[in-house]
């Protein structure tokens, strides 16, 4: 572990400007960096979620898919590649032949007749607006005639965000009570170890479906009790960390110098724990990417007037017995490309950040 | 040993404890007034406050606590708020279904992931492990609920060499008739992260110097694997089973609701949606207890499997 240049020290170098040619070390981050930079999968992991990022910039800020709820194509609209369903199969074809049997003149028996003239006048003076109903749409259209295409780029949006959201919260919790129950140890450290216990002695999923019994549905209550209910992880191995920590010669020379407990944790064993505590935050942020689909599919998770990989997973149920597998595609390759990716990238920076 | 017994069992107490009062306090704190759930929809105010009454919602907290805590432990959790069925009784009519579905799937995803794990761990760095390592990572990457509605249309709907869904009052035809297809689905789900967990497990071992020993002496590679590195990857092998075991006795969710089986992890989802405290409240405690009474096992079977260790 001497070979890890610690931070406190490498910023109190910096603050002295030292102009001396002396070539410095590269921190932790420059030289994992430049580890990481030559693993080839993950580079092309960090291409792939980067351009998800950017994709989920685009949706979130309304550039792309804002409306994805408009009901732009026939019902269960085939995919472009495949062409137009045939007549039957859409309920276009029953209003096509009601058109084309009700040109027969019967004006002259048509007690109505005089009047057809001053009702279309009337009727002329309201603006439908007639939108036109696409035959086929990109990748396809759901039960509504939407379109998945934006629809699944929308509910990447919003699963990608429930994921990193929860594991931000999941995170937070975890690390704190692992940096002051590994720090402090003694009453704290007991008190928190029984909060740990406690959870962990039900399963995860019973936790879960506790919570929402009582704390209800929607997208802001789903990534609080994910993040309420999934932070042990985390606080395992930031505890253990610490322990580790607070005993090395660099935390008792912090203290030598009079560095209160609170600057020791945050400022000196914080910065070289923190790979740890982000390489676990993105292996859950995969975790939670798939609870939120399974959630959403019990009924749990996202909202039906939202959308997520889970919900159109779910809507996929019915469609693919009737032969619709577009919707099921669409969200099966969203997620399973941006988990892939994820979790190899996850793994990519493990490898460089801890080379051991 | 028998003080050992004696002395996990006390430790089990606070948490215990502590996942009672988190229950308590978690559904009393936020959840609904249960007498406004019990009473018909046009309840006067009058009935409303009887049933509080009943319950003992007017009592200070410290007395709701005790009577809650009474009847965990005289085992009386109570009756559903929605059937009015005795939660007791619930339990031990759904949990048969449970285990028919869980029972196998958690032996056959073990017994197969051991060996493709041993197989993968022996020829490590070759194409075979990278190409399964791959394969692993994709398989992954997937939904289980995916696997479960294109298994379901494959298998089920297309293929017909399974029932859809459905289940009966006779084990042996939900064994062998409706089981066999939720089984197969959730084998194949588990198979990918067991097969990569268990294959790091023989690595470890398989960088002792006892293996290299082994083969110094002349035994086969056979021998040298099962004898010796199977036996000694069987603790960490063995923590994992026994943390998947309360597992078991609550089942997949998922799989339940999809197939429409009758157990436990269905009546729990109901209960979340009917707002039916007591049974959530029940089996949650149950799984808590069982939780820790397989870790307890766990730590027994070491013992079982490898004479060193000492329990204390």
């Amino acid at each position: 572990m001497t070979d890890m240049p610690d931070f406190a020290s490498t910023s109190l170098a910096s603050t002295l400007a030292d102009p001396a040619p002396l070539r410095r070390a590269d921190g932790v981050w420059r030289s994992a960096w430049r580890r990481f930079r030559r693993d080839r999968v993950g580079m092309l992991s960090l291409a792939i979620v980067l351009a998800y990022v950017l994709l989920i910039a685009c949706t979130g800020s309304g550039l792309v898919a804002r409306h994805w709820q408009e009901e732009v194509g026939v019902h269960y609209a085939p995919p472009a590649f495949l062409g137009a369903a045939s007549p039957e199969a859409s309920g276009t074809a029953v209003s096509a032949a009601a058109a084309a049997s009700a040109n027969v003149d019967i004006s002259d028996v048509d007690p109505l007749a005089p009047r057809y003239k001053e009702w279309d006048e009337r009727a002329a003076q309201y603006h439908a607006l007639a939108r036109p109903i696409a035959a086929t749409l990109p990748f396809g259209g759901d039960r509504l005639g939407r379109d998945v295409l934006a629809k699944a780029l929308k509910g990447t949006q919003i699963s990608v965000s429930v994921g990193v959201l929860a594991a931000i919260v999941a995170t937070l919790i975890g690390a704190s009570l692992g940096a002051l129950a590994g720090f402090l140890g003694g009453r704290v450290g007991d008190l928190v170890e029984w909060v740990y216990n406690v959870l962990t002695a039900v399963p995860e999923i019973l936790l879960f479906f506790a919570f929402a019994a009582v704390l209800g549905r929607g997208i802001s209550t789903l990534v609080l009790i994910m993040g309420l209910t999934g932070w042990t992880g985390q606080y395992r191995q930031v505890r253990a960390e610490f322990i580790k920590h607070s005993r090395r010669e660099y935390v008792r020379a912090a203290e030598a110098i009079g560095a209160s407990a609170g600057a020791r944790m945050f400022r000196h064993i914080l910065p070289n724990v923190s790979h740890v505590i982000l390489v676990r935050m993105s292996l859950m942020v995969v975790g939670f990417i798939k609870a939120e689909v399974i959630l959403s599919y019990l009924g749990l998770g996202v909202a039906t007037d939202q959308v997520s990989w889970g919900t159109m997973l779910a809507e996929s149920q019915s469609e693919l017995i009737l032969g619709h597998w577009w919707q099921l595609a669409a969200a099966t390759i969203a997620m399973a490309v941006f988990v892939t990716a994820f979790s190899l990238m996850a793994d990519a920076w493990r490898d460089a950040l801890d080379p051991k | 040993m028998f003080a050992y017994l004696l002395r996990r069992l006390w430790q089990m107490i606070p948490t215990l404890l502590g996942v009672v009062l988190l229950i308590f306090f978690l559904f009393r704190k936020f959840g609904v007034d249960p007498a406004q759930t019990l009473a018909s929809l046009n309840a006067t105010p009058r009935e409303i406050a009887e049933i509080r009454q009943q319950l003992g919602l007017n009592e200070p907290w410290w007395y709701q606590l005790a009577l809650f805590v009474k009847g965990i432990v005289t085992f009386d959790w109570g009756r559903s708020w929605a059937t009015h069925e005795t939660i007791a009784h619930l339990m031990a009519t759904r949990l048969p279904a449970t285990l028919t579905v869980t029972l196998p799937i958690l032996i056959l995803d073990t017994l197969i992931a051991i060996p493709i794990a041993l197989g993968v761990a022996y020829v490590r760095g070759s194409l075979t492990d990278r190409a399964i390592m791959v394969g692993t990572t994709v398989a992954l990457s997937v939904s289980f609920l995916v696997y479960v509605i294109v298994g379901q249309y494959v298998f089920g709907f297309r293929l017909g060499w399974f029932p859809v869904q459905g289940w009966s009052d006779s084990t042996w035809t939900n064994l062998v008739v409706y089981a066999p297809l939720p089984v197969l689905l959730a084998v194949m789900v588990g198979l990918s992260p067991q097969t990569r967990l268990y294959r790091t497990f023989f690595l470890d071992e398989l960088g002792h110097d006892y293996v290299r020993t082994a083969r110094a002496k002349g035994l086969t590679e056979p021998a040298v694997l099962f004898r010796h590195v199977l036996r000694n990857a069987l603790i960490p092998i063995l923590t994992n089973v026994g943390l998947a075991l309360p597992g078991v006795l609550i089942g997949s969710f998922l799989i339940e609701v999809y197939f429409s089986i009758p157990g436990i992890g269905r009546e729990v989802l109901l209960a979340v949606n009917r707002s039916d405290y007591p049974v959530i409240q029940a089996v949650t405690l149950y799984v808590a207890m069982l939780t820790m009474l397989a870790n307890l096992l766990v730590d027994l079977s070491y013992r079982a499997v490898d004479p060193r260790v000492v329990l204390r």
